[in-house]
């Protein structure tokens, strides 16, 4: 009797602490959301440069990504080597039924679920059988997936274009309704720019919901203890699998928006090296945390599409200004500006040894990390035999 | 005929390669459960030692009389220098998250194996550098069939170094200390093996493997290039897979079965070079679906 009263006593005060967070988030910490949100939205009005507003939607494909490899490693930690596989999946369906390749023209924003569902599709066809695989093998097979996929689309060159790809994918257009005139994208970056704004804003809401649902927690349980989140009734596959699908999806709704902005989709656009970028973003922002996730996107894109291509020219510059000929003589700015896979590797390695939970870390993730998990890798191997 | 033994000789030289590229990928996962991503461009990186040692040597010009004794030298100095490189990669990429989630260090194998490529390419550059090939250029014939007199070599060679690789593994001290930690660490300790020493001498006996597999492909295809041992590196482990990750003999055999199938996609498909991959990584998707084990495997990787 008295246990039934403690244990009551227990969910009430859980539900009190839940429902304080939620007042938390409500009033004082939703502000500076807020006001990030329209300084996001007042950005390409106040700055109408337009390969800044480019700069800017582009970086926002990148976190797109981030954001949904982050369910499939960060939330359900399935190793995904072959993310970019299914961000050509969404590039080239979307290319293929709008473009004069076949001459379909389909209109842009059926596509762009279309193709985040064919992406889920072959999420599904690659998971359904692999994803009962223990985790370094599935990174194995979805590495050799992410290779496959790219040179399919190479050598199917009767669908695909081939080497060149496809060139002349279609803009989006917002038909004319009730009497307003319709609008075409064609290559201004600024309405991209507001698309993918609007997209992560409801891909932060969904997901951020998703973690906090039934399917978020068995998600976060299987990546704990999979024998202990089989035992607790947790179906393992199916949740995976949605998982896996689900991170996939994103890949594949990047796909069709990259597509139709780059206006052209080749197969050398989807190597190994984007899935390794997308998750050194998840790795370096935190596993786990969107927050997080968004900010190690933004880091990455900023040392990939900025620093390491500024470097060089800075230390030209510097070395010129310092006026010592030995170092003029050596091309440093040369070996800068070859040296961004080595810089790629190093981060990664450091991260993971120094700070593995990310520079933003998600709590449970970081625990779990730090004090890392003693004679796991025995006792599994053991208790398989 | 003449062309499928031909495609055959290719295979089993490839799959010679293949397979000493899979030992170091077996070691590595049958003791740390593992997967050394950074494996084939230590591969490549061994190549590249042998390549430097020859230049030094200045063995293109040797006379055949001293060409053997230089051969042997390089193959020795470049396994060593590149076994030293396996033992450092562990030392310092790997040591610490020993007990970490798998996930931790298979993101710093990803890590290495981009910090090591990087490096290449620093140094040498994108482009693909010729290697010699200091083996004879000669056909043998035999039963009929005229052999190139290179391929058996390499055969043998790789033949060797694996028997060798399973006589060491079974009958030294060192090699029994390798078993008994890659089947019980913990119970390993409490025997009084070192296991930092033993986890370090097995990679360093992969890389030594790999070295001289990156030397025997620079002779062989008299070419090398900063990325190659990405694609060799995942057939390699397409091929430790399909001959049961963790077993030595698994390894060799998949190797060479992995091999032959390339050069029969190669000679026999149309347009069949573009495939080969496609056709590798399937049998690699396949084989961990329907039969993780691989051929010889005895663990169950499902949890």
């Amino acid at each position: 009797m008295s246990k039934k009263i403690a244990e009551r006593g227990l969910r009430h005060r859980l539900r009190q602490i839940s429902a304080e967070g939620m007042l938390a988030l409500s009033t004082g910490r939703k502000i500076p959301y807020i006001l990030l949100v329209i300084a996001l939205i007042a950005f390409p009005i106040v700055d109408s440069n337009a390969p800044h507003v480019d700069v800017a939607a582009d970086a926002g494909r990148w976190i797109l990504l981030a954001l949904g490899l982050n369910i499939v490693i960060g939330y359900a930690g399935l190793l995904d080597l072959g993310y970019a596989a299914f961000f050509a999946i969404g590039s080239y369906s979307t290319a293929i039924l709008a473009s004069g390749q076949f001459n379909i023209h389909l209109s842009f924003w059926p596509l762009l679920f279309a193709s985040a569902l064919i992406a889920a599709f072959f999420g599904l066809v690659l998971g359904a059988p692999t994803l009962r695989l223990r985790g370094d093998y599935l990174a194995i097979v979805t590495l050799g997936f992410g290779e496959i996929v790219p040179r399919v689309f190479r050598n199917a060159s009767k669908f695909t274009g081939g080497v060149n790809g496809i060139v002349g994918v279609d803009q989006p257009k917002i038909p004319s309704v009730f009497g307003l005139h319709g609008y075409s994208f064609g290559f201004n970056p600024v309405p991209y720019y507001y698309l993918m704004l609007v997209v992560i804003l409801l891909s932060i809401l969904l997901i951020n919901n998703l973690r906090n649902s039934r399917l978020g927690r068995a998600w976060m349980a299987i990546r704990e203890d999979e024998v202990a989140a089989a035992a607790t009734g947790i179906n393992t596959v199916t949740t995976k699998l949605l998982a896996f699908s689900l991170g996939a999806s994103f890949s594949g709704f990047a796909g069709a928006y990259y597509a139709s902005k780059l206006f052209i989709v080749t197969p050398e656009t989807f190597s190994f090296v984007v899935s390794v970028t997308v998750l050194l973003m998840v790795v370096l922002g935190g596993m786990g945390n969107i927050r997080g996730v968004i900010v190690g996107a933004l880091v990455i894109y900023f040392i990939q599409s900025y620093v390491l291509i500024q470097l060089p020219g800075w230390i030209t510059s510097a070395t010129q200004a310092l006026n010592i000929d030995f170092l003029t003589k050596l091309d440093i700015s040369g070996y800068v500006q070859r040296s961004s896979f080595l810089i790629f590797g190093v981060i990664l390695v450091v991260i993971m040894l120094l700070r593995p939970q990310g520079l933003i870390p998600s709590a449970q993730r970081k625990v779990e990390l730090e004090l890392g998990t003693s004679e796991e890798a025995v006792s599994d191997l053991r208790g398989s035999a | 005929m003449r062309f499928f033994a031909d495609q055959l000789t290719l295979g089993l030289t490839l799959g010679a390669i293949y397979a000493l590229i899979a030992l170091g990928y077996t070691l590595v996962y049958g003791i740390i459960e593992l997967i050394n991503f950074a494996h084939g461009d230590v591969f490549t990186v061994g190549g590249l030692i042998g390549l430097t040692l020859i230049g030094l040597l200045q063995l293109q010009r040797a006379s055949p009389l001293l060409l053997i004794p230089g051969l042997v030298v390089v193959f020795l100095v470049a396994m060593s220098l590149n076994g030293l490189l396996g033992v450092v990669i562990e030392r310092v990429a790997y040591r610490r998250l020993r007990n970490a989630p798998r996930l931790a260090p298979l993101i710093t194998a990803v890590g290495v194996s981009f910090i090591l490529e990087g490096a290449i390419f620093l140094v040498k550059g994108p482009d693909h550098i010729s290697y010699p090939n200091l083996l004879p250029t000669g056909d043998i014939t035999l039963a009929g069939f005229a052999l190139g007199a290179n391929n058996l070599i390499i055969i043998a060679l790789a033949l060797f170094l694996m028997v060798g690789l399973q006589q060491f593994i079974q009958r030294t001290r060192i090699g029994r200390a390798m078993r008994a930690t890659a089947q019980d660490r913990d119970a390993a300790r409490l025997m009084g093996i070192n296991i930092n020493r033993t986890i370090a001498i097995t990679f360093f006996l992969g890389s030594a493997l790999a070295a001289a597999g990156g030397i025997i492909n620079g002779f062989y295809f008299q070419d090398i290039v900063f990325n190659q041992g990405f694609q060799a590196g995942l057939f390699a482990f397409t091929a430790a897979v399909f001959g049961g990750i963790g077993n030595v003999v698994g390894a060799s055999v998949g190797g060479f079965v992995i091999g032959v199938i390339v050069a029969m996609v190669a000679g026999y498909m149309q347009g069949g070079q573009q495939w080969s991959d496609v056709v590798v990584f399937s049998i690699l998707i396949l084989v961990l679906v329907f039969r993780p084990t691989g051929l010889f495997g005895m663990q169950v990787p499902e949890k």
